[in-house]
């Protein structure tokens, strides 16, 4: 049985396809059987940030309306053995999924693998609400910004009630929040809100804190997720995400501002 | 400088614990409305005007909840009146 998470916020921009691809890729690395899923009909990029544009020919509409069978349209990652992607469609409109549709999908890549990374579009329409219906965890993404947790309150209401957990009457789906985006140096200034505020607003468990870092605009440059750069924070932050997901302890990094020294000031190094 | 410096700093506190307030105030409410239908904020809405037609009372005097019991549900109407 694989487990379903929907990476969800609301509020687009704040990093829902970058995470997906992130914790996508970080499972993958540590042998989990991982397929991640574009939700997002009309407006695809998962294919872009994980790199594999070019190689998209059947999409999960395709498979939906059986134009194309599942394989034909999952695409081997180029970098990790156990990683899949399922690109959604760019042409047809969002009408096209349907909640049956999407249920036989999945039911289909239970067989197959352990995780089912779904990457839900922005907003809370049927798309978004597509994308999170049949999640076992719903990881949050959200910035340090009153819009954005704004938005992640509302997509936490909708996870407890439109949900098939929900309406089931099962245990409730597992809410985790991601902060991305975070830049401990506003904080400190007060300018930012900080982790604990975010949590305390949300009362959800910190899954994961992503600083703000070069690192995530050079890896969508290339196409390569950025759990694969293990030399930068963004990195090795997606990298611990992805362990607390196994269920490991691992301690929090770069929510604290390190003073540049002076060298590092002088000679420009320090983190990347 | 540094008397500056400080002055700023002690402004740009405010702004993320603003931000901070206003989220615990807007979510609060937020929740309050989770799984209400969707026609509550215009019944509150109505209900106030009717009420404003006999009594002058501010936009927040009005408090409107919805419980669901086994089976009914109960509409509680608390409306707070200025001493006469």
């Amino acid at each position: 049985m694989a487990k379903i998470i929907v990476v969800t916020s609301g509020k687009g921009g704040v990093g829902k396809t970058t995470s997906a691809a992130a914790v996508a890729t970080g499972l993958a690395l540590r042998g989990q059987k991982t397929v991640v899923m574009d939700f997002d009909v009309g407006l695809r990029n998962l294919d872009l940030v994980m790199g594999c544009e070019r190689r998209v020919v059947y999409d999960l509409v395709n498979v939906i309306q059986g134009e194309a069978g599942l394989s034909q349209a999952l695409i081997r990652d180029k970098r990790v053995d156990n990683l899949h992607i399922m690109p959604a469609s760019q042409t047809r409109d969002k009408d096209a999924l349907t909640m049956e549709g999407v249920g036989e999908v999945l039911d289909e890549l239970n067989k197959q693998f352990d995780y089912i990374i779904c990457d839900s579009p922005a907003g809370i329409e049927r798309g978004a609400q597509l994308a999170m219906y049949y999640a076992d965890e719903a990881i949050v993404v959200t910035n340090p910004e009153v819009s954005s947790v704004r938005d992640s309150d509302r997509i936490l209401g909708l996870l407890s009630a439109k949900t098939r957990r929900a309406e089931q009457g099962e245990d409730p789906i597992k809410e985790h929040l991601l902060i991305t985006r975070y830049n401990p140096n506003r904080v400190d200034q007060g300018d930012m809100l900080n982790l604990e505020d975010i949590r305390e607003i949300l009362s959800i468990d910190l899954i994961g804190l992503i600083p703000e870092s070069e690192a995530v605009l050079r890896s969508s440059n290339q196409g390569v997720p950025v759990t694969h750069d293990d030399d930068s924070d963004a990195g090795q932050a997606y990298a611990d995400a992805v362990s607390r997901l196994l269920g490991e302890d691992v301690p929090l990094r770069f929510h604290e501002y390190q003073k540049k020294s002076l060298l590092s000031r002088m000679f420009g190094g320090g983190r990347r | 400088m540094k008397l500056l410096d400080f002055l700023k700093r002690e402004r740009n506190k405010e702004s993320a614990s603003v931000a901070k307030e206003r989220l615990q105030i807007i979510v609060a409410h937020q929740r309050n409305q989770r799984g209400q239908p969707d026609y509550m904020p215009l019944l509150e809405r109505e209900l106030l005007e009717v009420i404003r037609r006999y009594v002058e009372v501010d936009d927040d005097a009005i408090n409107i909840n919805l419980d669901s019991e086994d089976n009914c549900s109960v509409l509680e109407l608390n409306v707070t009146l200025p001493r006469s």
